[in-house]
């Protein structure tokens, strides 16, 4: 299996904070993985119908907003009205214990918070992309 | 010709050894092991550093520095409705802040009412929610905008909400030339950092133009614009970035308001900067008086600005929301009280102190009081406050801020060559540059060659210092919702759209739009139709994505 694994990394609603989306694209990049970045002020829609167009393995959704609670539901449910629950979706920013709990019972695989090392996240990626096939 | 004392020291140091491979700044600047007396200063030091207050300015923009006047400590609040936001204000004034700072929702920030579809689950929750008149009424209900300066951080909306400003001041009998304060309205840095944008950069720095020259002539204690390094700094860039692109940005805003035919010194006064005020210390300080030499020399040289206080830069600062921790929070105090001391021994006008909770929520009120002490401690206690600049001529502080001017410049000259700022965002050179610190930032932490106490090294169980937070109720949309809908339904709409049609008007002839503005809010018009025809008008900028 030699096939580079997939990524989009996506930024959704007014949240304009940026840094940590790009950080995170351009270190998954370097490891070796292809990385599609949506740029700023998506919708929920718009990141689902990309994930599917360009055929991702994951979704990782950097939000800083504290509208992570309505973001991630959207997205996991337009991907099962879509017949794409295979795309496993992850996200990273400032979320409250009480609410990465409650996101997992979703179906969010993973949130990195803050002080997470990049390093930690690829390989999380890894094992989690070889564990799927 | 070197001393005995200077080889026995060399030959001392070199056997003690150092403690990392190497020492650099924020900024990658190397640090030497010893400053030292540096004749090409010394021989300059008049036309270099000056008097306090006298051009260049270097060692600030008063004679006397704190000891005539202390720096307005000017916390940054708004949640919730209007109400909420004016009850916090309250609270602050009676707790000895000198000036307001405003913090606006994310739809009043992006041009939506609270109605909009866009607005959804967003409106009261980072910030005070605003789009009328009457709410700007509510916000500053029971305060006299004559004595109290008020700042409000605000930019691609910015035109409707300053037009409210002095339509309230007009409602109240105010004269506008005695309404002091500042509105944020720095738009390039949006397209660089902060990412809030409606149209276009060309339409947009010609509406920034608009409010310079109408303030130049309406509201002279006014600052039109706050040009800010804060959020180029919090994206990632370093020191010198921030004051490179920053500069640049207000060398941009002058040039295209002297293309419209207004005389430098007609302006330039109400021209304010905002920096970050970040964790290395000296670099931070070698940033202020170095920002303010270079600026000096820009106005003189570049435009011919013969008036002083055309030529002084004026800033206000914050503690770097980007250095706080999500873990260990109470050693946040720490790092706010460091860069506090440091936005102060930089000669700063007002300052921003972080609360300890910022990484976390909204801050809440006991957080904020802490914050305030700080400043008022560092104002009161320490005696930092009581002399003028008084690191002038430490071998250390002279040399970096050298180092630092000189970066900066380099970078500037680049710009210039680039043919401005709007080409440069266009082709993404700031916003990759910054990117790529970032990017650097990151590696070098995980590389283990920067150290974030309670991050990187000194770890615990983060419960040891589990804080309280502030919740925004879920009830402040819906009512917000309701309070707008019937704010729309008493208004005059025949006078509200009559009203729309002429700021329509004024997009397209290019005529000054604040005093159609003014006009317009005060018969009704809100935040967000304005904004509406921005985006009919000029057409809407989108994220090119840059990585």
């Amino acid at each position: 299996m030699t096939r580079p694994i997939k990524i989009l990394v996506a930024k959704i609603g007014l949240d304009g904070h940026d840094r940590g989306a790009k950080v995170i694209a351009r270190a998954l990049r370097d490891a070796g993985m292809e990385v599609v970045y949506t740029g700023l002020h998506q919708t929920a829609d718009s990141v689902v119908n990309s994930a599917i167009q360009e055929d991702v393995d994951f979704i990782g959704i950097s939000i800083l907003s504290g509208a992570h609670m309505t973001v991630f539901p959207k997205v996991l449910n337009l991907l099962k009205e879509k017949r794409a629950s295979d795309i496993v979706v992850f996200g990273g920013g400032i979320i409250p214990d009480e609410d990465i709990s409650e996101l997992g019972k979703l179906g969010v695989k993973k949130i990195f918070t803050p002080g997470a090392a990049t390093t930690e996240c690829i390989e999380w990626i890894k094992q989690e992309f070889s564990s799927e096939d | 010709m070197t001393s005995e004392k200077r080889k026995n020291w060399e030959t001392t140091s070199k056997s003690d050894g150092e403690r990392k491979t190497f020492f650099k700044t924020l900024s990658d600047i190397d640090i030497p092991t010893l400053a030292e007396e540096n004749s090409q200063l010394s021989s300059k030091n008049e036309d270099k550093l000056g008097y306090p207050g006298q051009y260049p300015f270097t060692r600030g923009v008063r004679a006397n520095g704190y000891r005539s006047r202390l720096w307005t400590m000017r916390q940054f609040a708004g949640y919730g409705d209007p109400d909420d936001t004016n009850k916090r204000f309250h609270f602050l004034l009676t707790q000895g802040q000198t000036g307001l700072s405003t913090a606006f929702d994310m739809p009043s920030l992006m041009g939506y009412d609270p109605n909009h579809p866009l607005s959804e689950g967003e409106v009261g929750r980072e910030g005070v929610s605003l789009a009328t008149i009457e709410d700007m009424e509510r916000l500053f209900k029971g305060i006299d905008l004559t004595k109290v300066t008020t700042s409000m951080t605000i930019n691609c909306s910015a035109s409707p909400v300053l037009a409210m400003y002095f339509a309230l001041g007009k409602r109240r009998g105010y004269s506008l030339n005695n309404m002091g304060g500042t509105i944020q309205n720095d738009i390039l840095k949006e397209y660089i950092a902060q990412k809030e944008w409606i149209c276009p950069p060309a339409p947009a720095v010609r509406i920034v133009c608009d409010m310079i020259e109408y303030c130049s002539i309406n509201a002279k204690r006014f600052n039109p614009v706050s040009i800010s390094g804060y959020h180029i700094r919090e994206a990632g860039a370093t020191a010198v970035q921030e004051l490179a692109f920053t500069l640049y940005n207000g060398i941009t805003y002058a040039e295209e308001c002297v293309k419209r035919g207004l005389h430098i010194d007609s302006f330039a006064a109400g021209l304010s900067f905002f920096w970050d005020v970040h964790n290395d210390f000296f670099e931070e300080i070698a940033k202020f008086r170095a920002g303010r030499r270079m600026w000096a020399k820009f106005m003189k040289e570049r435009f011919g600005a013969l008036e002083p206080r055309s030529q002084m830069l004026r800033t206000h600062a914050q503690t770097a929301g980007v250095s706080l921790t999500a873990q260990q929070p109470l050693n946040n105090i720490a790092r706010v009280a460091l860069q506090a001391a440091a936005a102060v021994l930089g000669g700063t006008q007002s300052l921003h102190t972080n609360a300890m909770d910022e990484t976390l929520s909204l801050p809440t009120e006991n957080a904020v009081r802490v914050a305030l002490r700080t400043q008022q401690i560092i104002a009161h206690e320490t005696g930092i406050a009581d002399t003028v600049d008084p690191l002038a001529g430490s071998y250390y502080v002279e040399w970096l801020t050298d180092q630092v001017e000189a970066q900066a410049l380099d970078l500037i000259d680049k710009l210039d060559k680039m043919g401005g700022m709007v080409r440069a965002i266009d082709i993404g050179f700031p916003q990759k540059e910054i990117s790529e610190s970032a990017y650097q930032f990151q590696m070098e932490l995980e590389a283990g060659n920067r150290t974030i106490v309670g991050v990187t090294d000194f770890k615990e169980d983060t419960d040891s210092q589990k804080i309280p937070l502030h919740k925004v109720s879920l009830e402040v949309e819906k009512n917000r919702i309701e309070e707008f809908n019937a704010f729309l339904k008493q208004r005059s709409e025949t006078k509200a759209q009559e009203m729309l049609g002429l700021v329509r008007q004024a997009c397209i002839n290019e005529t000054n739009l604040m005093n159609i503005l003014v006009d317009a809010v005060e018969s009704g018009v809100t935040l967000g139709e304005v904004c509406k025809i921005y985006r009919e008008v000029f057409g809407e900028y989108r994220d090119p994505g840059f990585v």
